[in-house]
């Protein structure tokens, strides 16, 4: 079974503002792209799961142009909390890498 | 300085649009370094205008809980004297947006002066608009009240207290305020807290270009080169027509493509389509990048949706204070265990505190094992092998900073020297300096993620003049 690293050339995730991170999921052709655009297998749960995100809040947008999936969602907890590990959350793309898509 | 020849070649030789505003953005972020023959080239090519972003909240919201900028004051001064000699030089306007990162009245006032000092350095005399966008909880409050101000997502309604708690709360001001100060006569204008975009978009807006068009281009060259091929190396000139714009880089080695700008709608955007911005909303879902020649990019198809004028709003509070401890360790039987290990320091270490400093006192302890999962925090999947070595970081929060470092120091031996299991010998971690405590300082917060509905884009917005000419 294929996981998000065997049909991505590129996974990334950044905040997008204090209160969100956004992750991009560059795919490795037109043909993954196309048949990985609408899976399940990156609903909101998986970022609720891997994340602590309320999945209600998650948004998915699909660029055709680019092959690419942008999945967004609120942080658990603003940037720069007590606990914080991740203040750009440059890193938080890393656990998606291993996900199964199909 | 470009040859004569080549820049001839290239200011002649490509499809303009008709009455297309130039604005030249030399730099991402003020301070980081621009050069003066990529400004000279924008010039050249018949800039309106130079503009650029000073500003930023991804670096955390300590500069604006304290009001003070991330970037040096050697570093902002340089690209002022570049910025404000070329822009003399040539005519046009310099406009600069969220001074000081992140736009207090403070940080502009900063730049402001920074500014005064390179005008007498260089010896010219230019009139300058400052534009102020911080807020006071009190009017706030009001316009709460009011039913003025409106969560965005995750955050619920606002709260007095929420507003009360900030040590700073600043406005996201659109380009009216900017466009006010250039038909006032100004030279340079410096902005308090400003949408990236608002800025660069300002002349374009002012001189009649497509609105589409002009805040597209803008959100594009928001962070400078970072919509190039080449983003090290410098900024880009934008050519905004009624209805289509051109990226164009500053250096002519570098390249816009139409993957390189579009794909800069994906970046720290948690929306790559629509954008909300003061008094309406982008949208570039329609958009159709192409290549005008092999280094610039032409777009066209970009939309603008006028709204009710709102304002974002920022504010940033002061929280507890932490102290860190760094140990390293490659003892084979703690790699081996690293998990154990863990709870077992969390659970010694919290003993400690509670013990030293009663029950009741307040704190938190994190404890962080690099090389393992410091990064995340998550559990390792069983079967991981043990690392080679392992960072720990010991984080404690506390409500002074005294109390914080006096419990790192009461945990200091234990942190050293606890044993994987008991009835080990006592071991010895490596600490990497002495003393091994280091005051880290206060942690700071964001509060806001809120708008606020106003007439227009000036109703919270102060304008103050500085004539260099009058004081000559």
């Amino acid at each position: 079974m294929p996981k998000i690293r065997d049909v991505c050339r590129h996974v990334r995730s950044k905040n997008a503002g204090p209160f969100w991170v956004t992750v991009d999921f560059f795919f490795d052709s037109e043909e993954s792209f196309k048949r990985y655009r609408d899976t399940a297998a990156l609903g909101p749960e998986l970022f609720a799961h891997l994340f602590g995100t309320d999945a209600k809040l998650v948004k998915r947008v699909p660029v055709d142009r680019l092959h690419m999936i942008k999945i967004s969602y609120p942080r658990a907890h603003p940037q720069g909390w007590m606990r914080e590990r991740d203040m750009h959350a440059g890193q938080q793309f890393a656990r998606l890498l291993e996900v199964d898509i199909d | 300085m470009l040859g004569l020849q080549r820049m001839i070649e290239i200011m002649t030789d490509r499809d303009r649009l008709p009455g297309e505003i130039k604005i030249v953005v030399p730099t991402g972020m003020l301070g980081g370094g621009v050069h003066r023959n990529h400004v000279h080239y924008g010039i050249a090519c018949g800039a309106h205008a130079i503009a650029v972003d000073s500003g930023s909240t991804d670096s955390g919201p300590s500069y604006l809980a304290r009001g003070v900028s991330k970037t040096n004051r050697e570093s902002i001064k340089h690209d002022l004297e570049v910025l404000m000699s070329e822009a003399n030089r040539a005519g046009i306007p310099l406009l600069v947006g969220t001074c000081g990162t992140s736009g207090t009245d403070a940080g502009v006032d900063w730049t402001r002066d920074i500014a005064i000092e390179v005008a007498g350095e260089l010896g010219i005399t230019p009139k300058i608009a400052c534009l102020y966008s911080e807020q006071t909880p009190a009017e706030l409050i009001r316009k709460n009240r009011q039913g003025k101000i409106a969560p965005l997502p995750p955050l619920g309604p606002l709260t007095d207290s929420a507003l009360e708690s900030c040590e700073h709360i600043v406005a996201l001001m659109g380009p009216e305020p900017y466009m006010a100060a250039i038909a006032a006569g100004a030279d340079i204008v410096l902005g308090g807290r400003t949408t990236d975009t608002a800025v660069l978009a300002a002349i374009p807006l002012m001189k009649g270009a497509g609105a589409g068009a002009a805040w597209h281009a803008a959100k594009i060259a928001e962070c400078g080169g970072q919509c190039t091929v080449n983003p090290r190396r410098g900024g880009v000139l934008m050519r905004v027509g009624e209805d289509a714009f051109d990226v164009e880089p500053l250096d002519l080695g570098n390249q816009c493509s139409p993957e390189s700008v579009s794909a800069h709608l994906l970046y720290e955007n948690s929306d790559p389509f629509r954008l909300t911005e003061p008094g309406g909303v982008l949208d570039v879902s329609g958009a159709d990048y192409r290549w005008v020649d092999n280094r610039i990019t032409r777009v066209t198809g970009s939309k603008w949706e006028p709204m009710p004028y709102t304002m974002k709003l920022e504010g940033a509070r002061g929280g507890d204070f932490q102290t860190i401890m760094l140990i390293g360790i490659e003892d084979p039987e703690v790699l081996a265990n690293l998990d154990e290990f863990h709870d077992r320091m969390q659970r010694v270490l919290t003993d400690r505190i509670t013990k030293t400093f009663g029950p009741a006192v307040h704190f938190d302890l994190s404890l962080r094992l690099y090389g393992w999962n410091g990064t995340s925090g998550r559990p390792v999947p069983a079967g991981t092998p043990p690392p080679r070595d392992v960072g720990v970081m010991f984080v404690v929060t506390a409500p002074t900073q005294d109390l914080a470092n006096r419990m790192a120091k009461a945990c200091n031996p234990y942190f050293f020297h606890t044993p994987l299991r008991e009835g080990i010998e006592m071991p010895s971690y490596a600490f990497p300096f002495t003393p091994a405590e280091i005051p880290r300082g206060q942690v700071y917060e964001f509060v806001l993620n809120h708008v606020v509905h106003t007439h227009d884009g000036f109703e919270l917005v102060r304008t103050e003049w500085t004539d260099l000419a009058e004081k000559a």
